[in-house]
């Protein structure tokens, strides 16, 4: 089986690291880069930078932040927050991003979608999608603005529409389950996973090993992005990795030697 | 001693010249053909459709240049598309002619693992890197590869692998879910990887040191 990506996730509010619960009541955990630094040496995979108020007040504020991130940083670095036009992606692009995630923007105009995976590669057009069951327990919304206003749309089927569309990657944070260190939302990764041929990355939820676990085993995700665990020093990533690989779980092995720096 | 990165308005470029920084070398990055006999050593990127980057080196007027170089002997490293390109052609969204300098195919991944089963296209991730089967323990002896360990993973993103018609160009392998990936090809000074050398920490900054201390091949 190929291997599992662990993703450091780090939500900013420029220029500072924040975490929050739901998406909300932001608390300030430090400078990104430190942060972003610290996972990289510690074998993070890769590493998702959203701007969580960029969306909100209009603006871009995440390029000083992966300008400077990206000088020492090795791994592959997708962001999102704030994303409207193609230049706001070319911009991040050479600012030191591999990937761009978009949500509020392509909700708007689904078309965007298509405009940026024509003009950069589907490889770099990752579909942010923000979740939250329906009241009723059946399905999900997707949502914009940190899990504030609704779409109207089911979660699987936009999912489904913007692979079609030409996205590359899905990134599905599961509003209910952010930040609470109750676990991931299982069923939703499970079924846009089986909805869609492209990978999909799991966020939200992870409060230990066994959440991890579980997720996988229940849902297959290409990709498994944590927040509040690596933050709050719950856990380092290297344990993640080795307690995973103790647990069968298919991630990447570290292969190091005497003259690994 | 000056590594020429080709500047055709493909690939992530950054991330390269920022890998080479850390790895203590000097590079230019050039828009300009004529550039490329000055040079030591090039290094062709490449991110996003085959026929599109093939395209854009054409109106560039790239080709010749690059052509010339590869015939110097001077050390030549392709990345991702920029490694399929060194292929004669793919056959992603119709067929299109690469550079020519490997024999062989870019062909999609198969949408199914080896097992039949459905799996994820693109391939996104971290997979380990082997010596194609047959080659003995020094096969990377000299080569970009000489201080990557056995098994070390590195990051790919791709739909599509080189398929090289002669399999003494295979340089190193990976497999997704069982199907076989071309990780990297060699042709005497010609090297091309399909993964990311600048996104795979500090074994990809390995595999850049390495191409950074490759000497002229004897032509």
């Amino acid at each position: 089986m190929s291997n599992i990506r662990l993703i450091a996730r780090l939500d900013i509010k420029a220029p500072n690291l924040i975490k929050g619960i739901h998406l909300e009541g932001l608390r300030v955990i430090g400078d990104p880069n430190e942060y972003a630094l610290k996972y990289y040496e510690a074998g993070a995979d890769e590493l998702v930078y959203m701007d969580i108020v960029a969306s909100l007040y209009e603006r871009n504020s995440l390029i000083d932040v992966v300008e400077r991130t990206t000088q020492n940083i090795f791994i592959p670095i997708t962001v999102g927050g704030g994303v409207r036009k193609l230049d706001d992606v070319k911009e991040l692009l050479r600012a030191g991003a591999d990937k761009i995630a978009i949500n509020t923007a392509a909700i708007s105009r689904p078309e965007f979608i298509t405009e940026v995976a024509r003009t950069f590669g589907s490889q770099c057009m990752v579909l942010s999608i923000e979740a939250q069951r329906n009241p009723s327990g059946v399905g999900w919304e997707a949502y914009t603005d940190n899990g504030r206003e609704h779409t109207g749309r089911d979660v699987v089927e936009w999912a489904k529409q913007g692979v079609e569309l030409g996205v590359g990657e899905i990134l599905v944070t599961s509003v209910d389950h952010e930040g609470t260190r109750k676990g991931f939302d299982i069923d939703l990764v499970k079924q846009i996973s089986e909805a869609v041929s492209v990978p999909v990355i799991a966020s939200g939820g992870m409060g230990t090993m066994n959440h991890l676990t579980d997720l996988v085993d229940g849902a297959r995700p290409n990709a498994i992005a944590m927040a509040d665990i690596l933050h709050y020093d719950r856990m380092t990533l290297e344990d993640i990795r080795e307690e995973a690989l103790k647990a069968g779980v298919p991630v990447r092995e570290r292969v190091f030697d005497n003259t690994d720096r | 001693m000056t590594t020429l990165i080709v500047d055709y308005g493909r690939g992530n470029i950054q991330s390269v010249c920022r890998a080479i920084e850390q790895c203590g070398g000097e590079f230019i990055l050039s828009s300009n053909p004529a550039d490329l006999e000055k040079a030591d050593r090039v290094i062709l990127p490449g991110v996003g459709a085959f026929g599109d980057c093939a395209n854009q080196l054409d109106q560039m007027d790239f080709i010749p240049a690059i052509t010339d170089f590869v015939q110097s002997g001077k050390p030549f490293l392709g990345i991702c598309v920029g490694m399929q390109i060194l292929h004669t052609a793919s056959e992603e969204f119709g067929d299109h002619q690469g550079l020519g300098y490997l024999p062989g195919k870019v062909r999609a991944i198969p949408n199914t693992d080896s097992g039949g089963k459905p799996h994820k296209i693109p391939h996104i991730g971290w997979a380990s890197l082997e010596k194609p089967k047959g080659k003995g323990e020094n096969y990377w002896d000299g080569t970009i590869m000489e201080n990557v360990p056995d098994k070390a993973a590195v990051y790919f993103v791709h739909s599509f692998t080189a398929h090289p018609d002669n399999p003494e160009h295979r340089l190193a392998d990976a497999y997704y879910n069982g199907r076989l990936i071309a990780a990297a090809v060699i042709h005497n000074n010609i090297t091309g990887v399909q993964f990311h050398p600048e996104k795979s920490g500090t074994i990809g900054l390995r595999v850049i040191s390495s191409f950074l201390k490759q000497e002229p091949h004897n032509v």
